[in-house]
Formats: C-alpha cells, sequence, structure tokens
C-alpha cells in the first residue's frame, strides 16, 4: 500500500492529528497565528457530524470545551500568546478536576498583544506554572510539521490516559510552516479511547488519589451522576476541608504525572555519543541546533543535541545523566531563558550557556554555531 | 415523564446537607421549587446537568442529585454549552448569581442569549456578593449601601431581564423567593421552553445586603420582596413614579419562532451530510 504523504502547514497538522485520535469537539476563539487549527476544524468537523463552536472569548472557548469533555467528548482548543493567558483560568480547572483536554499554543511574541505573526519559545514555563496553585502538567515541542500531527495524536491519548490537561507548544514557524506529512491510516496508531467506568454506578466515584491508578472519568449523561467542583475535592467529588483529603488530593494531581514520568517522557538524542558539547534545543529552534551541529562537526568541534519532545515534566533524569560526560551545554531558546533553568537544575557540575534571541526572528544555525565555537574556545 | 408522587430526598444528596446557606436565605425556597419544577418536567435525574458558578447561589449543585459541575467564577454557562452541544439530549440548566451572570460572567450570559440555545439559566438575584461578604453587584439599587460602596451607589444597575430579552433570550421571566409557589410555575414554564430561557428571582440576603439596607431580618427583606413585586399586568399601567423601586414579576417576553442554536446546528450537519 503506498503511503498517504501530503505537503502541509504545521496548523494544519494539528487539526489532521486531532481528527485521527478521535477528536469531536473543538471550541475557540479567532487569534493568530493559531487560526488555522479552527478554521480547519471549522470546516472538518461538521462533515464527520461532530461540533465546532467559536465561542465569545477564550476563556469561553476552554470552558465548553471542559463541559463537553465531562459529557465524554475527546475535546480541542487552540490559541496563542494573550489566548493562552485567559485560558489559564480554565487550565486550572481542568488539572484540578481532571477533565482531559488538549490546548494547542502556537507560542508567539510577548508578553501582552506582543509579536501576533512572529515567533517565540517565551510561553515555557508559562505551561508549566501559568494557572495558580500546586499542579502538574504534561506539554509537548513538536519541532516540526510531521511531528506536530503525531504528537498532536499522542496528547488526546496522554489527556484520557491521565485525565489531565495536555498543551502543545509548537511556535509561529512551526505552525504556519509547511512540510511533508505521512498520514497514519488509524489502524497504525495507538489511540486511547473515553471509556465508561468498569464499576457501576452506585460504585462509581469520580476521583481516587490513593490507588496509584487513574479512575476513569464517566461521560455525564450515561447514569454515573456525581459532582464536579473547582474546590478541593475528595473522592466522592464532593469538597472537603479536611487535612488529609486536602493532602491526597493535592499529592495525587502531582504523582499521577511525575510517577508516570517514563510513559509521559520522549525525547531524541542527536551525536551525543562523543559529544564535547551538548545542544539541549526543542521545537522550531532544535531545526536550528541540529544544522549548527553539523557545521560544528565539519569544523571538528564534537557537538550534540538533547531535544526534548515531552518538555513537562523535564526530562530531569536524561540531562542529569548526560550532565555528568559532556561538560558544556548550550541551551539556545527564542526567549530570555526559560529551559536552561530547568538544565541548571539538573546538570551538575556543567558549564552552562544560553543562547537568547528574542528579536521576532528565528535563531538560525550560524548564530548557534557562533556560540558552540565560542563556547567550545572558552 | 415520571408519574410517582413528588419526594424531595428522592432529588436531594442528603449527605450533603446541611447547606452553606445562611439561616433565612432564600436560597433553599428556590432550590426547592426547582427539584419540583423538574420533577413537574419529568425529565430522569441521569438526563439532568446543572452547572454553576461562584457563590452562594452556584453551591446549589452540589446538594442535588443529578449530574453536577461547579465551574470557575462567571463561566457556568460556558461548560452548560459545551455538554449541551456534545449532548444535546441533555436538560441542561445553570444556577448563576447576580455578580456571576452579569458582571464577570456578563459576556457569557448575552453571548448565550444571542446563540438561543435550548437551556435555562436561573439567576438568584440578591443585589450583592454575599459569600465575599456583601459588595455591590451589578444589579444593587441606586442609592443603596453596600461594604464597597459605603456612601450609596451611584451605578445604574442592570435589569436582568431587559439585558436578557435585548440580547435575544427567548424567554424571559421574573419571580421572587416570596412568591414560591409562582416561582415553581415559572421554572416549569422556563424548562419546558425550547430556546435560552432566562428567570431573574430576586432573593434576599439578609446577612450582607438587607442589614446595611434598613432590611436586618429576612422577614423585612421577604415583606420588601411582596410590597415591591409588581405583576407585569398590573404595571402596564402605572407611570413611572408609580414604579420607581419597583420590579415587575410574570413572564415577561416570550417567542417561539427564533430558531434554537443546538437543534439549528445538527439540522446544518445533516444538510452537509446530504450534500
Amino acid at each position: 500500500m503506498s503511503k498517504n504523504i501530503k505537503l502541509m502547514q504545521g496548523n494544519e497538522a494539528i487539526a489532521e492529528g486531532a481528527l485521527i485520535a478521535g477528536c469531536d469537539f473543538f471550541a475557540g476563539y479567532p487569534i493568530t497565528p493559531s487560526s488555522e487549527v479552527a478554521e480547519i476544524l471549522s470546516n472538518k468537523l461538521p462533515k464527520i457530524g461532530k461540533v465546532f463552536l467559536q465561542m465569545e472569548d477564550e476563556i469561553a472557548a476552554l470552558g465548553a470545551v471542559l463541559g463537553a469533555a465531562l459529557g465524554g467528548a475527546k475535546a480541542i482548543t487552540a490559541s496563542s500568546g494573550p489566548g493562552i493567558s485567559l485560558k489559564l483560568e480554565h487550565i486550572g480547572y481542568a488539572s484540578m478536576c481532571e477533565i482531559p483536554c488538549v490546548i494547542i499554543n502556537v507560542m508567539r511574541g510577548g508578553p501582552s498583544t506582543g509579536l501576533p505573526t512572529l515567533p517565540a519559545q517565551s510561553d515555557i514555563m508559562q505551561a508549566r506554572w501559568g494557572t495558580h496553585g500546586d499542579h502538574a502538567i504534561i506539554a509537548i515541542t513538536p519541532s516540526g510539521v510531521n511531528e506536530s500531527l503525531y504528537e498532536t495524536i499522542r496528547a488526546f491519548n496522554l489527556a484520557v490516559k491521565y485525565r489531565t490537561p495536555v498543551m502543545i507548544l509548537t511556535d509561529e514557524i512551526i505552525g504556519h510552516m509547511r512540510e511533508k506529512v505521512v498520514i497514519p491510516d488509524k489502524n497504525e496508531v495507538e489511540i486511547i479511547d473515553v471509556k465508561l467506568p468498569d464499576v457501576p454506578p452506585e460504585k462509581y466515584n469520580p476521583y481516587n488519589f490513593t490507588s496509584g491508578k487513574v479512575t476513569p472519568l464517566a461521560p455525564m449523561g450515561e447514569g454515573y451522576r456525581y459532582h464536579v467542583t473547582g474546590l478541593i475535592h475528595g473522592e466522592t467529588g464532593f469538597p472537603s476541608q479536611k487535612t488529609d483529603v486536602i493532602q491526597n488530593a493535592e499529592n495525587w494531581l502531582i504523582d499521577k504525572i511525575y510517577k508516570n514520568i517514563k510513559d509521559i517522557e520522549k525525547f531524541e538524542e542527536f551525536q551525543t555519543g562523543d559529544a564535547d558539547i551538548l545542544i539541549v534545543a526543542y521545537g522550531s529552534t532544535s531545526r536550528s541546533a541540529r544544522q549548527a551541529i553539523t557545521m560544528a562537526r565539519a569544523a571538528g568541534i564534537k557537538a550534540g543535541m538533547f531535544r526534548p519532545i515531552t518538555i513537562w515534566p523535564f526530562p530531569e533524569e536524561q540531562i542529569s545523566k548526560l550532565s555528568k560526560r559532556i561538560k558544556k551545554i548550550l541551551v539556545p531558546e527564542m526567549n530570555m531563558g526559560q529551559v536552561i533553568l530547568e538544565v541548571q537544575r539538573n546538570a551538575c557540575g556543567a558549564e552552562i550557556y544560553g543562547l537568547n534571541i528574542v528579536n521576532g526572528e528565528p535563531i538560525t544555525p550560524d548564530q548557534i554555531y557562533a556560540k558552540i565555537k565560542e563556547v567550545s574556545e572558552l | 415523564m415520571i408519574k410517582t408522587k413528588f419526594n424531595y430526598d428522592y432529588y436531594l444528596r442528603k449527605n450533603t446537607l446541611p447547606h452553606i446557606w445562611c439561616p433565612g436565605c432564600g436560597d433553599g425556597i428556590i432550590l426547592k421549587a426547582l427539584l419540583r419544577a423538574i420533577h413537574k418536567c419529568g425529565y430522569p435525574k441521569d438526563e439532568v446537568v446543572i452547572t454553576s458558578g461562584i457563590g452562594c447561589a452556584s453551591r446549589l449543585p452540589g446538594y442535588v442529585d443529578f449530574n453536577t459541575i461547579h465551574t470557575t467564577h462567571g463561566r457556568a454557562l460556558t461548560f452548560a454549552i459545551g455538554i449541551k452541544m456534545y449532548k444535546p439530549k441533555l436538560k441542561v440548566i445553570t444556577i448563576s448569581g447576580d455578580g456571576d451572570a452579569l458582571a464577570i460572567g456578563g459576556n457569557h450570559f448575552i453571548h448565550a442569549a444571542r446563540r438561543n440555545i435550548d437551556m435555562t439559566l436561573i439567576v438568584f438575584n440578591n443585589y450583592t456578593y454575599g459569600m465575599t461578604g456583601g459588595q455591590y453587584s451589578p444589579t444593587q439599587p441606586l442609592d443603596s449601601y453596600s461594604t464597597t460602596t459605603p456612601f450609596g451607589n451611584i451605578e445604574s444597575p442592570f435589569d436582568v431581564c431587559n439585558l436578557a430579552q435585548a440580547a435575544g433570550a427567548t424567554w424571559v421571566g421574573r419571580s421572587t423567593s416570596y412568591h414560591a409557589v409562582q416561582l415553581e410555575k415559572f421554572m416549569v414554564n422556563a424548562l419546558n421552553h425550547t430556546g435560552f430561557s432566562v428567570l431573574d428571582v430576586i432573593t434576599n440576603c439578609h446577612i450582607s445586603y438587607g442589614r446595611r439596607n434598613k432590611m436586618k431580618s429576612p422577614v423585612d427583606m421577604v415583606k420588601y420582596q411582596k410590597e415591591k413585586a409588581i405583576a407585569a399586568r398590573s404595571a402596564e399601567n402605572m407611570s413611572a413614579e408609580e414604579l420607581a423601586g419597583r420590579f415587575k414579576t410574570g413572564v415577561l417576553f416570550e417567542k417561539t419562532d427564533k430558531p434554537e442554536f443546538s437543534s439549528e446546528y445538527y439540522k446544518k450537519l445533516e444538510s452537509i451530510k446530504t450534500k
């Protein structure tokens, strides 16, 4: 059978990936540079009998997504910059109430209105810590169009499996770039579906904080009547102020992600085997880094790359391991230094350098190569 | 249709009681009217979804045995729209206070009305942010006092019903927690209406609002509801002076020929399929 290959844009690949994953609900609000995700799904979802909604604002869009997800939908929203700032309220609600959903952030320059049509990678820390209160989150940074499609499918799977919001962080470059995509058949990829609980309604608790297993979220309207609240709640779903319940609930929100990090993590290593300099790069910047490494190797500098694909939870163990062997680390990113903070926390004894360019232009291979050379001579 | 005899216990989650509302609060009367109305309409419990925002009124869903979602401040309608559009067979009801529905949630309120989506919004309108200690709300009458209008309110209040009608809601009514029998009847009407129905229920918060406005006891506030309510029909022949400080009750607006959003959406899907 011939492969189904198409040339498409990053935002289009996300929409395609969502459809392959079984997405049946989108709600959004127009914002550059993510609008194509909405435009494409506004055309495709109705054709397969599913729901597309353009809501009155960003907050409403994620509210509708969460309402639909409580009904059992595989639901997604897409936004950028100021839109994500508005969505933070409901990202917290999704975390607290353990409602699966996928949130696309096509990153643009900030703060505030910033650079609507130009790329940045400045929402990495916002993705992790943006909403108030202790919580964990899964965030994924694809580096190209093909990967955007497959990682969107994985995002839906992780959202359902761990009952959590999952963010995809691309940027204006990937969102609007056109590349070859190999579109998989549905039976070629793993798809995790929303299921009814395996206990009858009278025995169903919507939460379980202590067994280590994620309780399935029963779709509302199927006989499992339960309560959902953004207040701290016990396993029955009703609010509680008992100290042990509060502590268990908080622990669970973190543990269910971090204790399953082996299942959630994903990364790529490129020429790290003999490397003297390690580049830690993600998303579109990793593309320039790959080229810069080839340039460096041609000039006799042994550089290699560690590329987190799952950026949250952060691949602490891998960074720690690599830093024991490679003593110089360079972190190029289109922000003033965000992932470098995580690298510093986890790389013991290594010299760590940043390359932070936030002028609205992609970081080029030349810029990274120049920095590699500079670092190698230090 | 449920033909069984009405019984509060069947609808209450008794293990979540007592409720958080203060003694004398009107919210319990509205809760009871709602349960009787739902019973009269005959909706199976599994098919009813109740969403709410934040505030005293919004605690209601926790006490009743349906599919219940206590959401974020002002956003209950957005969750309601999501689940209604995804599962249009469900009966969706939203409970909101005046601050929740009209201040922080004002945008969602007018857009739900504009869409004319088939659901019922019940506004527990007590003129105040009771849970946070009695700050002034967007429905608080002019010249009245609150913890944040210590010198009297100079902001014009919203009229929930006028706003709902202007924004496109197709069933609009008002009652009070004093008029419990009428309240139940209007709830049945609102629930049975196809389209976006808004029921403004004037209720009493003697603790946060009343005691700063010479209505210290629940009795004072119930008297206020009784005396200030004027049936819409009677109000027709009254002058502006006579109506000053009073509010109209009744079914204030009803329209049955405006397309309803969720059914229009699924109709559109059918037409796409057949093309």
